[in-house]
């Protein structure tokens, strides 16, 4: 398997930052109760991580091990506080709900993680790809744990997507018509719901390698280990 | 084992009659229709997770999934949209028993899981109890359970626990004159219901199905409390000792709920602790809580300390 594809598959589901690594947790469940909060954070995660990935791996012949972390760390905070000053001036209604959590994506595992095991060690071509795809995934779980979580706690979908995209979204919301369970939107609902999600990844990956003709594709060991 | 687990189960099925037919006395037959909806439902979704695990369903014959749904039922109003209740009862039994690995494996009482996530859903719903002595057709009862917004208008009266927590500056004894509803000792019907439930519980101890450690712990301790924070009845009073002893889920709670022998320590000195503390800690939400009954938290909050209670390794049963 090529090493872009191999990336891809790692980043979207093998070694999904979320799912598999269970990194970033915090963000993660406290804003996904609605998928316009859920893609708000999703997308401004995404930026950072594939910026940051970029710039480590590009000044990687120039950082010795003493300097690295402190230089990805100032790397990552850098383009989070771009990202936070920026929702602010376009975006502020929607910073006013997420912002709190945009500042602490500094504090996202799964940044640091990729710029010093991966971004750090290989070439800015691949750094950056890998950056743009744990940001998909960690992305992809954000905005389905928000849709679970918005239909069953107030029965709508979409709903405020204005936030991101100005007043013509107001139309996409979709009432369901459905009572909403209190339960969904609390954090006890975030955790019940994630619980399910990983259950069901699991179990389509067991599932996956179990089946004849997957099993040589699920022999190969993913291109990153998990540290 | 199996044998045992059964008969311990039908046991206390038998001794819930007396309170489930005062319940039934006081608030009609949607108590009724509530135990066997919740009984159908806990039965079919613990056969269909047992087949999704590949278990066998000769487990369904201990009767557990039918106690934990005749609990859960018993604690929900009689016109809970019955969408709530399969929802609540299906809930208990996956995400409170069959993922931890079925009974014997939950770490919390499973009907009381059931609750908690009903009463945080549905506030509302959960906390609208009809008014006493206004009799319903039981016609009207399942339209309404089936049909939340087409059946009649809930006559909703308040619980004595409300009306206590309610009463603005009243004395016990002014609250007693103006609200029909509170009864001789703690509300009219639920001191009744609550003595069912005692006398169960005391057939229970009798042919020693349960142990006496944990429901004394609980009883003593919200006694004390009350006695404590009684204030001889004035204002600021949280309750006399006897009010909080047969009120809400006060009896059900300590002979059906708490001894729950798979969710509580093992070891006498541990129940006692884990008694003491359900009691306590309902008391506290009673007094200072938003939520009309305090025992479901109580119960949860205890079960999730059982772990640290049996590591202490007190002396075993």
């Amino acid at each position: 398997m090529s090493q872009v594809k191999q990336i891809t598959r790692d980043g979207l589901w093998q070694n999904n930052p979320a799912l598999v690594q269970l990194l970033g947790l915090c963000p993660l469940l406290a804003v996904s109760n609605t998928v316009a909060n859920s893609l708000g954070l999703g997308l401004v995660t995404l930026v950072v991580l594939t910026l940051s990935n970029l710039l480590v791996s590009s000044l990687r012949g120039q950082l010795n091990s003493a300097t690295r972390l402190p230089a990805q760390i100032l790397i990552i905070a850098t383009f989070v506080t771009c990202a936070d000053i920026l929702l602010q001036s376009y975006w502020y209604e929607l910073h006013q709900r997420i912002g709190l959590f945009v500042a602490l994506i500094v504090t996202n595992c799964t940044l640091l993680a990729r710029a010093e095991s991966f971004a750090s060690r290989h070439p800015i071509r691949l750094a950056t790809l890998d950056g743009f795809m744990m940001g998909l995934g960690f992305l992809l779980v954000l905005i389905l744990l928000g849709g679970v979580r918005e239909v069953l706690g107030q029965g709508t979908l979409l709903a405020d997507m204005h936030l991101l995209f100005g007043d013509s979204a107001r139309a996409w919301k979709i009432s369901l018509g459905t009572p909403g369970i209190l339960l969904a939107v609390l954090p006890p609902g975030a955790f019940i719901t994630f619980g399910c999600l990983i259950a069901a990844r699991n179990w389509l990956a067991q599932r996956d390698e179990t089946s004849p003709t997957n099993a040589a594709k699920a022999s190969n060991t993913p291109l990153i280990h998990r540290e | 084992m199996k044998l045992d687990t059964q008969r311990i189960m039908l046991n206390v099925l038998l001794a819930l009659v007396p309170g489930v037919s005062a319940l039934a006395y006081f608030f009609g037959a949607g108590i009724i229709v509530n135990i066997v909806v919740a009984g159908v439902t806990a039965v079919t979704t613990e056969a269909l997770i047992l087949r999704a695990r590949n278990r066998s369903l000769n487990t369904l014959r201990d009767g557990s999934a039918l106690l934990t749904a005749v609990l859960l039922a018993l604690a929900l109003p009689p016109l809970l949209p019955l969408w709530m209740l399969v929802a609540g009862t299906a809930f208990a039994i996956i995400f409170g028993k069959q993922l931890y690995g079925g009974l014997g494996h939950n770490p919390f009482n499973p009907a009381m899981v059931g609750y908690a996530a009903l009463i945080i859903s549905f506030p509302l719903a959960m906390s609208s109890w009809p008014a006493l002595g206004e009799p319903i057709a039981f016609w009207d009862i399942l339209i309404t359970k089936a049909m939340p917004n087409s059946g009649i208008d809930a006559v909703s009266g308040a619980t004595a626990l409300d009306v206590l927590k309610f009463r603005g500056a009243l004395t016990i004894d002014e609250t007693w004159t103006a609200d029909q509803g509170f009864g001789h000792m703690a509300g009219v019907g639920w001191e009744w219901i609550n003595a069912g439930f005692l006398i169960g519980g005391i057939y229970l101890l009798a042919t020693r199905t349960i142990t006496a450690m944990a429901p004394f712990g609980m009883l003593i301790a919200l006694t004390v409390c009350a006695v404590l924070f009684y204030d001889s009845g004035s204002s600021q009073s949280l309750g006399s000792p006897l009010f909080h002893l047969f009120s809400g889920a006060t009896m059900v709670g300590a002979f059906f709920i708490v001894t729950d022998p798979v969710s509580s320590p093992d070891s006498a000195m541990g129940l006692w602790i884990f008694g003491l503390g359900v009691g306590m800690i309902t008391f506290l939400i009673r007094a200072i809580g938003a939520y009309p009954d305090g025992l479901a938290f109580a119960v949860l909050l205890m079960n999730a300390l059982v772990p640290l209670i049996d590591h202490l390794r007190l002396r075993r049963t």
